[in-house]
């Protein structure tokens, strides 16, 4: 443990200007090829925190959040966010592009990449997403669970050490669902997922962090927290089918 | 399907669909220019035109109902900005009366430059139409960027046209959800009005709430407020050459309108 963690959040707290408080004193530190979930009821916090991790929202103080060991400032805010993929929830957010290639190619081109670089991380990561082939379609013509797919190639093709999801299942049918889990076990970046669905948490990420009204409330092995039910109700969450049985 | 509707591109294969995407643009905008210029009433000219225009839609193989049907959507608009045209102008009365006291008389000239209004904005969006009949809008944004057009306005235009779908979706699930609790049956004008106001007004959230989290994302993906494109154009002889013919076209149907006889 000798190396700094990609992540460490300390102390954070964000106020947003109505004066709700969406974070309240969160520590929390990621290591290299974690897969972290991010679970809590609706309004927890959630997503507040997943937008300090690339410095979309910034701390009060730099230190508060480090990505790769740096904090994260005006003049390390490029480099982290190369480092830090940041995937939205609905993805016609995401993908705002007229076709697939220049969405996925947006993220590489504004890195600076020459023009062979980023044809090869286009396809490379359309590829990695199962999405070959659609490079010209207009972003519009594809289903959710396509635009879901090309959503994480837009932020696979700036090759991240860490993937952050908000939200990757939210609704997709389960074939989809399930298409989406076996391609995020497959990627070897350190995982940050924020969701409710807590069968992707139990198929996907062994560590599990609690977030209810801004404070971290639990954090820890996913086979621990999600078997225990009395903690699970108490924040509005659901055991999973396969905690039960197992 | 509301998106076939939005999406103007009719996909076929054609000798106009080939063509270079700057050369239809430039095409477009001289067209547009020449029938601009022409003078009112000008009757040959506009007919020459249309001759030009015809072999546009002939070459882009499109449906003859498709192209009136889609450029008959822009007339109403046009008509409705010249209507007051024939009633302003001096000149030879076709036609008196009077609407609620007031006297009101049809000129010649009036009506001469009322119909040469709504026939050039016509010829004008019959040309654009079989632009972008033909082709794909990333072809048509590719080539404003080549063109040199402000790349702010281009990621304007881009982002507009993008987002038009999903707004268009927004507003229909608004439309269902109005209907499915107003039972289909809509209370007096006034109710409607307010209704519809809302509506207008919680689509105007949403898209401006939604306008934040695409520039989030466009931030994230290391966006610095500099835009940029990776466009291949490749413009050919074949192309200069087509240039020239059409200008070669268009010059002498201006030039002989605009001469006095």
């Amino acid at each position: 443990m000798a190396q700094a963690p990609i992540i460490a959040i300390h102390d954070l707290t964000h106020v947003y200007p109505d004066g709700r408080r969406a974070l309240q004193g969160v520590h929390l530190t990621v290591g290299d090829s974690e897969r972290v979930a991010l679970v809590g009821p609706n309004g927890a916090g959630k997503s507040t925190l997943l937008l300090h991790l690339n410095g979309t929202l910034r701390a009060s103080r730099a230190e508060q959040v480090c990505v790769g060991g740096a904090p994260l400032n005006d003049r390390t805010v490029k480099s982290a966010r190369a480092r830090v993929g940041l995937v939205f929830q609905d993805p016609d957010d995401q993908l705002f592009s007229p076709t697939v290639f220049e969405d996925v190619a947006f993220g590489p081109l504004h890195l600076g990449y020459d023009a062979a670089i980023i044809r090869e991380r286009v396809a490379w990561a359309l590829a990695a997403v199962g999405m070959g082939g659609y490079e010209e379609r207009p972003p519009y013509r594809l289903s959710l669970g396509e635009k879901k797919r090309v959503a994480i190639a837009t932020v696979l093709a700036m090759q991240p050490d860490v993937l952050v999801l908000d939200e990757p299942s939210a609704g997709l049918d389960p074939r989809a669902r399930r298409n989406l889990i076996d391609l995020l076990a497959t990627l070897p970046q350190t995982l940050l997922v924020a969701t409710h669905d807590m069968r992707l948490v139990w198929a996907l990420c062994p560590r599990t962090v609690i977030l209810d009204q801004g404070r971290i409330v639990a954090d820890g092995p996913t086979a621990t927290l999600l078997r225990d039910q009395a903690l699970m109700e108490q924040h509005g969450l659901e055991m999973p089918p396969e905690a039960l049985s197992a | 399907m509301q998106q076939m509707l939005l999406d103007p591109y009719y996909p076929t294969a054609s000798a106009v669909h080939e063509l270079e995407p700057r050369l239809k643009l430039v095409c477009v905008l001289a067209y547009i220019v020449a029938a601009t210029a022409l003078p009112t009433a000008y009757w040959p000219g506009y007919i020459a035109l249309a001759a030009l225009a015809a072999v546009a839609i002939v070459g882009a193989r499109m449906p003859l109902g498709l192209v009136l049907g889609r450029t008959a959507i822009a007339l109403p608009f046009v008509g409705v900005v010249a209507l007051s045209v024939p009633f302003t102008r001096g000149g030879a009365v076709l036609w008196s009366g009077s609407l609620l006291g007031l006297p009101l008389a049809i000129t010649a000239e009036g009506q001469g430059l009322f119909l040469s209004i709504l026939a050039k904005s016509w010829l004008s969006v019959l040309l654009v139409g079989v632009l972008v009949a033909t082709t794909p809008m990333s072809r048509v944004l590719g080539a404003l960027r080549a063109l040199r057009v402000p790349a702010v306005l281009v990621t304007t235009i881009a982002l507009m046209y993008r987002y038009l779908f999903v707004l268009v979706a927004e507003a229909g699930r608004l439309h269902v959800a109005r209907e499915s609790r107003s039972v289909g049956k809509g209370g007096s004008v006034g109710w409607r009005a307010r209704v519809l106001g809302g509506m207008v007004g919680s689509l105007f959230i949403r898209s401006y709430e939604r306008s934040e989290r695409v520039y989030a994302a466009m931030l994230s993906r290391g966006f610095d407020g500099e835009v940029q494109s990776l466009d291949e154009q490749h413009w050919t002889a074949r192309d200069t050459l087509l240039l020239a013919a059409w200008f070669a076209l268009l010059l002498p149907i201006v030039l002989v309108g605009r001469i006095p006889v």
